[in-house]
């Protein structure tokens, strides 16, 4: 049987179209047409305002370790973005680590083992997670969650797993690990949704085979499981792509220090919360200003790279399986 | 395994209930009519209130709704309308870039378009908001436009009438409901955008004065106060302040949620 | 000799009573047929005999089924009575639309319901696949292509395989739900054979619309409306000397 392949040719519109179609339609499409402006725009502008820095700096921008605007002693200031690139990257992989398995026993929950009312009210509550602001995250991470880690948490950590130089180090809380376990939080609802998602959608027929070969109720979800995998990796980068950006909570709790970390209980800082920190007081010198537009450029980057790939992949995976109940 | 699944649950839950318990807890001995209308004091200084930043909210969420709407339902129209488009594809990829993109990344670009000419405002802020609005609202009013059967268009046609009238007055009244509840997360979603005010309205202490100046907003005001050292003075301001945020939200959600309760009854 | 037993079935989804009263005896090694207007309640009837109901909210279920010495529903005969995965082992299920899993090759559809028992060992997978690919007639036709989707088969070709694949975990019983109802003539005259063949080693029970069908391959007929059953006999009384008014309307055609 032939893969049924998706209409490419544009049907023809047989309708003659009036005037007011064109109209409307034009219309339409240029407000449309404004996302590649934004988008473009976002990216130009951007760019054209660090082009000072860029001059200056180039690629050792990336991995420098020094910030300094002004240095003592008069010399020229200095600008890298190595300690908080990476305090991005790796609040964000502690976060999707933390979140994985969560949000896919959710998602599974939710798709499989509730009944429908139920699994409204609970699927509400866990998109409730993604509508608390950010900066009540943070709010909450300084005034309950770090007093817990701080006391109860990192010091058992410390008790196993202290002889791993990453897990050396005061543990006062404001640290990289607090961020990304703040960060999970957070994406857990964008992961878990698309992930549920996925899974309602394969069809009952597929469920009804393996439970009449013998299966039990979690064996049966094998088969769900399967069939939603691509489609769950492209959720958990796009879940990824979230945790890269999000400033406020993380800047509240993460220790604003600019430091390539040791240990994951070491303060950090990261890309967007560098540029909420500084960038108000960025008045001179003028490469300043530069390096911190700089920064949101490599930032911008950074979330346009991994959400085209996240995108990419959720779009195959609905293509990959379109063909299937067609028979 | 199930159970695991389960427990899995109760544990993302753990969070939200704790966040909220502490909100409604810590905020609520600060809600009265003087907190709620007065002006912002110094960090430090006991007494006054979040007045100047419900109305900087409010403001701000307006003007990026006269920014936000109109674009994002039009383009949101024009998608589900006309899918065989050649920019329907690589516009409806784009907006979900843009819907993704870091909110202090728009922020930046915020400053430069505007604030680097005309100052700190309110006009930017909204403006920054509302571009944040335009990929939401947009992909929520083409999925509500897709949804609506093709039968009611076909009978509008079949009778005589154009194309675009069909659209205007069958296709997206009966979309409606789908588009109201995009609007509405969305704005939920912006209410408590911080990073971006934060390089564009600067925040203030003061009730309006004008469009082109600096303004309070609630979710600035928390963050401002969570930063200060003066704790058992200025904490209990950022909780009421996120109270009144949360309530904001809370209610925009559960409005959602109960207009779409059909989409689950089978 | 009677390989399932079922006594005073009934059935309810929700309020609605679905199955009324019934009582039937399913043949060892034979062929039964259940035929019946559309809605009469057919497919419940099999899909009571491996449990498969029991995924249907407010579905409730009153009687005795039991096969052999095992209860399946019911216990008052004393028999055994096991848990509902174990009842499927044994009772297996080919569904009216094919259901392949599309994301698993032809030879990991076919070993699946082997895999859930644990079977490891290569070569009795690999032995499995051929001896249940040929028992289903498809063997020849897609033994160079093993590793290819199973969604990849033409409809008649995707039918086979969820034979084979139910017939490697080597039931006692093989339940059909309407299986050719999908499938174009030639298609559904090789699954007729092969259901002919099937039956020196197994049970079978197929739900049709079918009359001509049913007249064809089965040995036994039982007819049914409005969620009872009015008939049932050998298929030759059946379709030559119906007993019952009912019966003979519907077999002659003055109702569908």
């Amino acid at each position: 049987m032939s893969k049924t392949s998706r209409a490419k040719k544009k049907p023809k519109s047989i309708n003659i179209k009036s005037t007011g179609d064109s109209i409307f339609k034009s219309f339409l499409g240029i407000i449309t047409f404004l996302i590649f402006i934004i988008l473009g725009l976002l990216i130009l502008i951007l760019t054209l305002n660090s082009s000072l820095s860029i001059e200056t700096y180039g690629f050792s921008f990336l991995w420098g370790t020094e910030w300094n605007p002004t240095p003592a002693g008069g010399g020229a200031p200095i600008f890298g973005v190595l300690p908080p690139l990476l305090g991005t990257l790796t609040s964000s992989l502690i976060a999707i680590l933390i979140s994985f398995p969560i949000s896919i026993g959710i998602a599974l929950a939710l798709s499989e083992f509730t009944k429908k009312k139920i699994n409204f009210w609970l699927s509400f509550l866990v998109e409730l997670l993604a509508a608390i602001p950010s900066v009540i995250y943070g709010l909450w991470g300084i005034f309950t969650l770090i007093p817990i880690l701080s006391q109860y948490v990192y010091p058992a950590i410390q008790d196993v797993l202290g002889f791993i130089p990453l897990f050396q180090g005061a543990t006062h809380g404001y640290n990289i690990l607090t961020g990304g376990i703040t960060l999970a939080i957070m994406i857990i609802p964008t992961i878990t949704a698309i992930s549920r998602d996925i899974f309602a959608a394969v069809p009952d027929s597929q469920r009804e085979a393996i439970i009449a070969l013998g299966a039990t109720k979690w064996e049966s979800t094998k088969i769900v499981r399967k069939y939603g995998r691509s489609g769950v990796i492209g959720a958990v980068i796009l879940g990824l792509g979230r945790a890269v950006g999000e400033t406020m909570a993380v800047t509240m709790v993460i220790g604003n220090s600019f430091h390539l970390f040791d240990s994951l209980f070491d303060p950090s800082y990261t890309l967007a919360s560098l540029i909420a920190n500084e960038f108000t007081e960025a008045s001179s010198p003028e490469v300043y200003l530069s390096a911190l537009i700089e920064v949101g450029l490599v930032l911008l980057i950074l979330a346009l790279v991994v959400n085209v790939i996240a995108r990419l992949i959720i779009r195959y995976t609905k293509r990959k399986f379109r063909g299937v109940e067609t028979f | 395994m199930i159970t695991i699944c389960f427990l899995a649950l109760f544990i993302a839950l753990i969070p939200l209930i704790s966040i909220l318990i502490e909100v409604i807890i810590n905020g609520i001995s600060q809600l009265n009519f003087n907190f709620l209308t007065q002006e912002i004091y110094p960090l430090g200084l006991a007494g006054g209130g979040i007045g100047p930043a419900i109305q900087g909210t409010l403001i701000v969420i307006a003007i990026a709704s006269l920014i936000g709407i109109p674009i994002g339902v039009f383009s949101g129209i024009f998608l589900g309308e006309y899918p065989y488009s050649k920019i329907t594809f690589a516009a409806g990829f784009l907006n979900d870039i843009l819907s993704n993109m870091p909110s202090i990344v728009i922020g930046i670009f915020t400053w430069i378009l505007i604030v680097s000419i005309t100052g700190w405002s309110v006009f930017a802020g909204g403006f920054a908001l509302g571009l944040m609005m335009i990929p939401l609202i947009t992909r929520a009013t083409e999925e509500s436009i897709k949804i609506v059967p093709s039968n009611l268009r076909e009978a509008a046609l079949a009778l005589g009438i154009a194309q675009w009238k069909t659209t205007l007055t069958i296709t997206v009244p009966t979309a409606k409901k789908g588009i109201t509840t995009g609007i509405l997360l969305a704005i939920s979603r912006i209410a408590g955008e911080t990073a971006p005010l934060l390089l564009t309205i600067l925040g203030s202490r003061f009730f309006f004065t004008s469009f082109f100046e600096p303004t309070a907003a609630l979710p600035l005001t928390i963050f401002n106060s969570s930063q200060s050292p003066f704790r058992d003075i200025d904490w209990p301001k950022a909780w009421g302040a996120s109270l009144v945020l949360i309530l904001i939200v809370l209610v925009l959600n559960i409005i959602v949620r109960l207009l779409t309760r059909e989409k689950f009854k089978r | 000799m009677i390989k399932i037993k079922i006594e005073n079935l009934n059935v309810w989804f929700g309020t609605k009573h679905v199955l009324n009263d019934i009582n039937l005896n399913i043949i060892k090694n034979q062929v039964t047929a259940i035929i019946g207007p559309s809605g009469c309640g057919k497919t419940t009837l099999i899909r009571s005999i491996n449990k498969m109901h029991e995924i249907i909210p407010n579905a409730r279920v009153a009687g005795n089924i039991s096969m052999e010495n095992l209860n399946i529903y019911g216990n008052n005969n004393g028999y055994k009575t096991v848990d509902s995965v174990l009842i499927r082992r044994k009772v297996g299920m080919v569904f009216q639309k094919p259901n392949p899993f599309p994301t698993m090759s032809i030879f990991d559809n076919v070993i699946a319901g082997l895999k859930l028992r644990g079977v490891r060992s290569r070569k009795r997978l690999e032995e499995s696949v051929e001896k249940y690919l040929k028992m289903a007639h498809l063997w020849d036709e897609v033994k160079e292509d093993l590793d290819k989707s199973g969604a990849s088969l033409s409809g008649g070709q995707q039918q086979r395989l969820c034979i084979a694949r139910a017939l490697a975990v080597e039931p006692e019983v093989i339940l059909m739900d309407e299986p050719c109802s999908a499938l174009d003539p030639i298609a559904t005259g090789k699954i007729e054979n092969l259901i002919y063949e099937l039956k020196r080693d197994y049970t079978v029970v197929i739900v049709t619309h079918n009359m001509q069908q049913a007249a064809r391959i089965s040995d036994y007929t039982c007819f049914m409306y409005l969620g009872e059953l009015i008939e049932f006999g050998e298929t030759t009384q059946i379709f030559e000397n119906p007993h019952k008014v009912l019966t003979e309307n519907y077999i002659t055609g003055r109702f569908g």
